[in-house]
């Protein structure tokens, strides 16, 4: 009976018990407040519906709590008490061996399976199986004692001047406050966790050997001197940048100014598009197409020069990856960056501004480059750092098409490699967790954070500070 | 109605502008039919304006007042499927003629807007602005100079003239509307158009604007849309009034106001309908 009651699926069983109590809960006060409003003189506070929800919440919350309590203790309790009443011969195990073993017993337990395994592994896990039922039933009545006395006590307090009404709302939002909550907890959980393996990882290195050497080789030899990963970065956004910023800010312009309403409602979602194609095709259309096309070209340019005796041996390094072929493709990426906002920003600027500029007999393009432009410059330039930021954080086209050598070289056609193709490749593969090696990965993802954060942050106060002036 | 009376002395003036013939008309408007799309918002009217002197254009909301005046500078061109017939005559010239340049009309014929628009530049800059994409000044001291007569004009420079750095968003609604007016002097107009000038300001700045529009009116040939009829008799020596796109009566703003002869007109005007 009890080890049936070890294979109840209880998520399942938590969510439809939380669902029943709910509804049951909403439908008994609501009902007593009908009956409160049929036979009272004065005006109730609350609609019939919020004392429902009053009684429900009172139903629900406690059982929800309980049900999570559940979700995250109830395996360690069964285990702990399992260990404890293992035979003495398993006090050998090491902790891992332990954990391992009766993982095995969980899964086991979990298809009823056990049957050809040995007689004290099948006696393990019936024990479990009657552990996990005791968890269970104890948990399924601690559930309908709190929800029947959450209706109880809720129902009892329906009066018709109950504010029943401010408590649900309240209740909402404090649900809602959670929410948001999550989304912040997890935010500050990763930085946190970056910041104290990057501690760690700078108890071994020094942090100013990281940010100011010039050789990295954390894979083969203990070399952490960042400042290649820095520079690549840098040059493959900055080539980004140059392709992305004039190709995204004209065609906004084009898309704001001048194209019919027609044009614009096919231009604008086909550029959009661009924003939806994953960063891998990306990639490997980089490492494909580009990169050998700009390896010809780069070869045809050195024999050239050879033969007109400009150089006597190779100019461009001509290699078969490279971060021109990823700054180019990059840039195609983020042109949809740069033109969605410097789009939405241009339309913003109000039209009385520009019927200011026709009266007075400027042309269409002086409107646009001596009024419009102007007025958009801090909304196209926040644009602008969301592209620089998506870019420096840009993972895949990097990891396929840029190469991982990590040098300083200005020659565009030679391969380079940035912060985010050395995390890749520092966590991908046998890691152990202590091993600088791998922390250097946690270091590299904080500097990359700072370095986005701070484009995101100086971004959204240039488009606040534009707003202000317009609204 | 001669309306010479009580205006402050001008300043000095070099600026030499091409003028009508006193009492000769400015514009002359024949035929005027503006459609938007299939719907006609003006139907056929013809009026002249009077050079220096204030015409008003008055009626209730939507009549087409403001359709209208916009088509003395081709503002409709900008506004798409908005179509625009008959003639329109300044200085013997059909402003609707294909091979008329609208960006050369609207240096001719400023125009003053609802709600202030000054340029996100600084004082200086707006009322340089015209000036410069018309290449009016030869210099910057000639610069200088224009935006410092079309401030003293526009009754804004001793406001105004240590901070001409500052943007011209930084002015009250009052000064901008004036900064907006001394742009649009700036670059020599013969006609002023207003566009409800006042409607977006308090009663002091509405006093202010309104004195500028009656020393003003020494100079240019001023058309202004106003709902407000106390505003139309204080600074217009004509007015027209305007109805469901009609042209309904135009005359003096003295016979209008006190002897209409339709009785849409007086109807209007003494609030019993718009």
């Amino acid at each position: 009976m009890l080890q049936q009651l070890g294979q109840l699926p209880m998520g399942w069983l938590l969510i439809a018990l939380i669902a029943v109590f709910g509804s049951a809960a909403f439908f008994m006060g609501r009902v007593r407040a009908e009956r409160l409003l049929v036979s009272t003189t004065s005006r109730m506070h609350s609609r019939p519906n919020y004392h429902g929800y009053y009684v429900a919440m009172w139903a629900t919350v406690p059982v929800v709590l309980v049900a999570m309590a559940y979700a995250i203790f109830a395996e360690d309790l069964t285990r702990s008490q399992l260990t404890r009443e293992l035979p003495s011969s398993f006090a050998r195990l090491s902790p891992v061996e332990l954990q391992s073993y009766l993982e095995s017993v969980r899964m086991a337990a979990g298809t009823a399976a056990s049957a050809g395994a040995d007689r004290v592994f099948q006696a393990i896990t019936n024990r479990y199986l009657e552990l996990r039922g005791l968890v269970n039933t104890g948990t399924l009545v601690l559930l309908g004692l709190l929800a029947a006395g959450g209706i109880f006590f809720a129902q009892r307090r329906l009066q018709p001047n109950f504010r029943a009404r401010a408590f649900v709302e309240n209740g909402m939002q404090f649900v809602l406050f959670l929410c948001a909550g999550v989304a912040v907890a997890t935010t500050a959980g990763i930085v946190l966790s970056l910041l104290y393996e990057s501690l760690l990882f700078f108890q071994k290195v020094s942090a100013w050997d990281f940010l100011t050497g010039t050789r990295w080789n954390a894979q083969t030899e203990a070399e952490f001197g960042a400042l290649p990963l820095f520079f690549g970065t840098f040059m493959i956004a900055l080539i980004a940048m140059l392709v992305a910023a004039p190709i995204g800010l004209f065609s906004a312009i084009f898309l704001s100014e001048y194209a019919s309403p027609r044009a614009r409602a096919w231009i604008k979602p086909i550029l959009e598009i661009l924003a939806g194609i994953p960063t891998v095709v990306y990639g490997f259309f980089a490492l494909l197409v580009v990169a050998p096309g700009i390896r010809t070209a780069a070869i045809w340019f050195n024999e050239t020069a050879i033969r007109f005796g400009l150089a006597s041996e190779p100019i461009l390094a001509a290699q078969p990856t490279s971060a021109l072929a990823a700054g180019l493709v990059m840039g195609i990426m983020v042109i949809p960056f740069v033109s969605s906002l410097s789009d939405d920003v241009i339309n913003a600027v109000p039209q009385t501004l520009r019927d200011a500029a026709y009266a007075l007999g400027a042309t269409k393009s002086e409107t646009v480059k001596q009024v419009v432009v102007p007025a958009a410059l801090p909304g196209i330039i926040a644009a602008l750092l969301l592209a620089v930021s998506r870019a420096i954080g840009e993972t895949m086209i990097v990891v396929m098409a840029a190469g991982k050598s990590a040098r300083i070289s200005m020659d565009p056609t030679s391969d380079l490699t940035t912060i985010t193709v050395q995390i890749v490749s520092l966590m991908t593969g046998e890691t152990g967790f202590d091993d600088p090696k791998t922390l250097s990965a946690f270091a590299l993802g904080l500097v990359l954070f700072i370095v986005t954060l701070a484009f995101n942050v100086v971004a959204l106060r240039v488009v606040k500070k534009y707003r202000e002036k317009y609204d | 109605m001669d309306t010479t009376q009580g205006t402050p002395a001008m300043m000095d003036d070099t600026l030499t502008l091409p003028r009508a013939a006193d009492g000769a008309p400015r514009i002359d408007c024949r035929n005027i039919k503006v459609f938007y799309g299939e719907a006609q918002a003006i139907h056929d009217v013809s009026m002249t304006f009077p050079d220096r002197a204030v015409t008003a254009l008055i009626g209730p909301s939507g009549c087409g007042k403001s359709t209208f005046l916009r088509c003395l500078n081709r503002m409709n061109d900008t506004i798409e499927n908005c179509r625009v017939e008959g003639e329109i005559l300044m200085d013997g010239e059909n402003i609707n003629d294909e091979d008329v340049d609208p960006v050369l009309l609207r240096s001719r014929v400023g125009m003053v807007f609802q709600k202030p628009n000054p340029f996100p530049k600084s004082i200086y800059d707006n009322i340089a602005y015209g000036p410069r994409i018309h290449g009016l000044a030869n210099g910057r001291e000639d610069l200088d100079a224009i935006v410092e007569k079309s401030l003293r004009r526009a009754g804004l420079w001793e406001e105004v003239k240590d901070r001409l750095t500052a943007p011209g968003t930084s002015l009250s609604g009052g000064q901008q509307q004036r900064l907006c007016i001394a742009r649009a002097i700036a670059v020599q107009p013969e006609v002023i158009l207003m566009d409800e000038p006042c409607s977006a300001l308090d009663p002091i700045a509405t006093a202010r604007i309104e004195e500028l529009i009656d020393e003003l009116r020494n100079r240019y040939c001023i058309v202004i849309v106003t709902h407000s009829m106390q505003q139309a008799a204080r600074v217009s020596q004509r007015t027209a009034f305007f109805h469901l796109g009609n042209l309904v009566e135009m005359g003096d703003t003295n016979q209008i106001f006190t002897n209409p002869r339709e009785k849409r007109t007086e109807d209007y005007i003494t609030g019993r309908f718009g």
